[in-house]
């Protein structure tokens, strides 16, 4: 389906047409993935950094580096950026932008210019962030729990009304991905034709269509308590204070599934292409994001297992939390399956599948020991609870983020990286994880509270090895900025299929043309049909 | 009393991931981890193994270059992983909401103790005996302990990890947490619900005590010693929680530092100045807000009728030391 003359007359997405503005305005799917591709990046190092530095403040159970009130904005900046700015935009808005249409055979996503809306809506809400930071950042932490979030004197109403703008964003980029899977589907491609890619981004854009609303709704009410005193959450007017976790969660479990659901789209990808093995069960695949989704919506109550909800409130939310823990359960199963009888090629990529299965096993776990009612009622709140969701956030959403990045590298700018700098950079983020979080499982057991400024000095050895955990993890992100950046300046040219992919993106010119295929390509066949391929 | 009070370490005492129980629930919250840890480990090591086997049986090789099966599915073995962690599941939701419900029924013979949060210490008041402390909750060993709580300004959370309980403590309502514990020590209360600067400094200790001693204690309060003054001042200063927001190295915090503040003037917020003498400390301990100084925000709970006079003589003392 390559058609070489015809492809290098037109060139690459990249540089056809030229010039800066044709960047800024364009309604091209490929290259709004790639700008927000640059400011998820940009975030996830600023969040990082604010990691490093408060990991630095706990070298020492006192006042080191920070007051506390800047250890406390530190921590709020951390989570805010990293939630909001990068991990629910990270894979959909980037990746997914990208591939998606590519792997529907399609030119472009239903709605181009509300892509284009979208991003700037996402950078809009960014100033508004960034304001934040440098006008006496925020110290709520990211869930910005009342009553303090509204009687705090930082400036929560900027942070609030950035969170308020991105979600926006994310819905927009809900709403287009839904309308592109139901309508722009390659002749012959039916639902179950479908990528699991493309699966995952569905059951994500149902979570971001119908949730988000409730998190703008919340975060609007909270700035009108602040500002005119409202009486909503505040407990002096007639509020109640319980009721903002309540709306709050609503959104932000549900807003976990939104990170996580198309990191498992990507695992299921490289999974069958390093492989080259159809994937194991795809039905059941297609079906469990659709019922993570579903369920993701009933689970919210877990976080308020100490708040004081009755206790038959506590009996269904922990039930329902376990429910929602077996389809997960049941994609690692099928991926380990579908290594069985595959022809495995060990490149970066598949290292970062790998990881994934690790220490997303890890946080799976730990979330099954945090669902039951008694042991929550000891980790609540504690480090153990920190760790756990860094090892599925970071251990599963990040991983599968990064694989995701380096299986469809060549294929967005037509360079290839170095594979040998891959495995280091992958050695060391994966060990230096495990060295940040793992710890923070044992002091979370040892009864350590969470945003802590100081603490007692009987936890410092195990905060001290944590913090240099940070370090090593940094290493290896630093090495991957270089090689990655390498590899755009002097990298080899990237063939249309580096990996032996099955899907249509791989059918197409690295970078592809402007519109994606030379002509509309026709699907006869399931997306993973090595078999056909490889006889 | 004039002796310091040793907190039990949590990492040093118990197992590799608990701190030693004080309570016999203790021990059916960390059978249940154990349970699951138990479980994880089996399934873990037998999917690391799965996964390094396959990574060496179906590596790529000259010999191995495509596939060599194609089965798409297999509803059998699907259902069996569907079905056996549900079974987990559910049997590890049965555990964990049984003791979950022994952990919120206190029993109907409990001692109440009221317990007020505030940024940023722990107030409590014994109803009956008409006894408050700061920082320091004194109970009787082998005897239920109901805990009524509230808070005057934001959410925080009573938390006590030998005891593996912990409730948040509301600002518009009252909340409940019980406990009994099985034998006597000094052991540590945080606060884990994020509440602002001093956060990490609204620590307590619970003081476990025979019953004969908790009478003792009952009747002496807790300002009946013969602690030299300076010695008790600096002990109240932790214990009544001071450090959280004043502190002694010169440091400006939450509130102005102690260090060189007696027999100087300070300016307030009003414009005035005032003389840092035994009188204004003790007005500024039992009425903090009357004259606030310049630079800091009136946000110091009042100390009014739960410091004693010796109590408060022993601070001013131990502030003409710094």
């Amino acid at each position: 389906m390559v058609h070489e003359s015809h492809a290098a007359s037109e060139g690459s997405y990249l540089t056809n047409p030229k010039g800066w503005k044709s960047w800024l305005f364009t309604v091209d799917h490929k290259r709004i993935g790639i700008m927000y591709l640059l400011f998820i990046v940009i975030s996830f190092a600023l969040g990082g950094f604010f990691a490093l530095a408060l990991r630095l403040q706990l070298l020492s159970p006192v006042k080191f580096l920070f007051t506390a009130k800047q250890y406390n904005q530190l921590f709020t900046l951390h989570g805010a950026i990293m939630v909001f700015l990068f991990i629910v935009p990270s894979i959909p808005a980037s990746l997914g932008n990208f591939m998606l249409p590519l792997m529907l055979g399609a030119k472009d996503v239903a709605f181009p210019k509300l892509n284009l809306a979208s991003f700037y809506i996402y950078v809009f809400g960014a100033i508004f962030c960034v304001f934040s930071m440098i006008s006496g950042a925020a110290d709520t932490g990211w869930t910005f729990y009342t009553p303090y979030s509204t009687t705090t004197d930082t400036s929560v109403i900027s942070m609030t009304l950035g969170a308020f703008i991105l979600g926006f964003s994310s819905i927009l980029t809900g709403v287009n991905f839904i309308a592109t899977i139901h309508k722009m589907r390659a002749k012959g491609m039916n639902w179950f034709r479908m990528p699991l890619f493309a699966w995952s981004l569905y059951a994500t854009a149902i979570i971001q269509v119908l949730a988000t609303p409730v998190l703008a709704i919340t975060l609007l009410l909270l700035i009108l308590e602040r500002t005119m005193g409202v009486g909503i959450f505040d407990s002096k007017l007639g509020g109640d204070p319980v009721l903002f976790q309540h709306f709050f969660w609503f959104y932000s479990h549900p807003a976990v599934y939104i990170m996580i659901l198309p990191a498992m789209g990507v695992m299921s990808e490289l999974v069958t292409t390093f492989c080259r093995k159809n994937v194991f069960g795809y039905t059941t695949m297609a079906y469990s994001s659709i019922a993570i989704a579903i369920i993701s919506f009933l689970v919210w109550g877990h976080h308020l297992f100490v708040s004081g909800q009755s206790d038959n409130a506590a009996a269904i939310f922990s039930i329902l939390t376990f429910l929602v823990g077996i389809p997960s359960a049941i994609k690692v199963f099928n991926w380990l399956a579908t290594m069985y009888g595959g022809s495995i090629n060990l490149k970066t990529p598949f290292l970062y599948f790998l990881s994934f299965i690790v220490l997303f096993c890890v946080g799976g776990f730990t979330g099954i020991m945090l669902g039951a009612l008694s042991l929550d009622v000891y980790f609540h709140g504690t480090y153990f609870v920190v760790a756990h969701f860094h090892y599925v956030m970071m251990g599963g959403t990040v991983m599968a983020f990064i694989g995701g990045l380096h299986y469809w590298w060549p294929k967005m700018f037509g360079k290839m990286y170095s594979e040998f700098w891959g495995r280091v950079a992958c050695f060391f983020i994966f060990a230096g994880f495990n060295m940040v979080f793992f710890t923070q499982f044992i002091l979370g057991a040892k009864g350590m509270p969470r945003r802590y400024f100081n603490y007692l000095d009987q936890f410092q050895s195990l905060h001290a090895f944590s913090t240099v955990g940070t370090w090593v993890l940094g290493l290896g992100f630093l090495i991957m900025a270089f090689y990655l950046i390498d590899s755009l300046i002097n990298g080899p040219p990237a063939p249309a299929n580096p990996w032996g992919g099955m899907t249509l993106e791989w059918q197409t010119q690295s970078p592809p043309i402007m519109h994606n295929f030379e002509s509309a390509p026709v699907v006869d066949h399931d997306p993973y049909d090595y078999k056909r391929m490889d006889g | 009393m004039a002796k310091e009070v040793v907190i039990e370490s949590l990492m040093k005492s118990g197992s590799f991931w608990f701190p030693e129980g004080a309570t016999s629930i203790t021990n059916r919250v960390d059978g249940l981890f154990y349970f699951i840890l138990a479980g994880s480990i089996i399934l873990f090591v037998g999917i690391c193994a799965t996964l390094v086997y396959f990574l060496y049986k179906y590596r790529r090789t000259e010999a191995n270059p495509v596939a060599t099966s194609n089965i798409t599915h297999s509803t059998i073995l699907e259902l069996v992983w569907t079905i056996i962690p549900l079974i987990l599941c559910l049997f590890i939701f049965w555990w964990g909401y049984k003791d979950y419900l022994s952990m919120s029924t206190p029993p109907g013979n409990a001692l109440e103790i009221r317990v007020i949060g505030k940024k940023w210490l722990w107030q409590f008041e014994y109803p009956k005996e008409g006894v408050k402390t700061l920082g320091e909750l004194v109970v009787p060993v082998n005897r239920p302990i109901r805990l009524v709580m509230g808070s005057e300004d934001v959410i925080h959370s009573f938390f006590l990890p030998n005891f593996r309980i912990k409730r948040d403590v509301l600002p518009n309502r009252y909340t409940r947490l019980w406990f009994e514990a099985e034998r006597t020590g000094n052991f540590q209360i945080f606060c884990s619900e994020y509440c602002g600067d001093a956060h990490s400094a609204m620590l307590a200790t619970l003081r476990v005590v025979t019953e004969a001693e908790y009478k003792e204690w009952l009747k002496g309060g807790s300002g009946a010693s013969d602690e030299p003054l300076p010695e008790l001042g600096k002990r109240l200063y932790t214990k009544n929680a001071c450090n959280t927001c004043h502190s002694i190295d010169g440091s400006p915090s939450v509130g102005p530092t102690w260090k060189g503040m007696y027999g100087h003037n300070v300016s307030l917020v009003d414009g005035t100045s005032v003389l840092v003498d035994d009188a204004y400390i003790k007005e500024s301990i039992e009425k903090p807000n009357a004259k606030v100084v310049k630079g800091f925000q009136p946000i110091m709970p009042a100390y009014a009728g739960v410091m004693r006079e010796r109590e408060i003589l022993a601070l001013i003392e131990y502030m003409k030391s710094l």
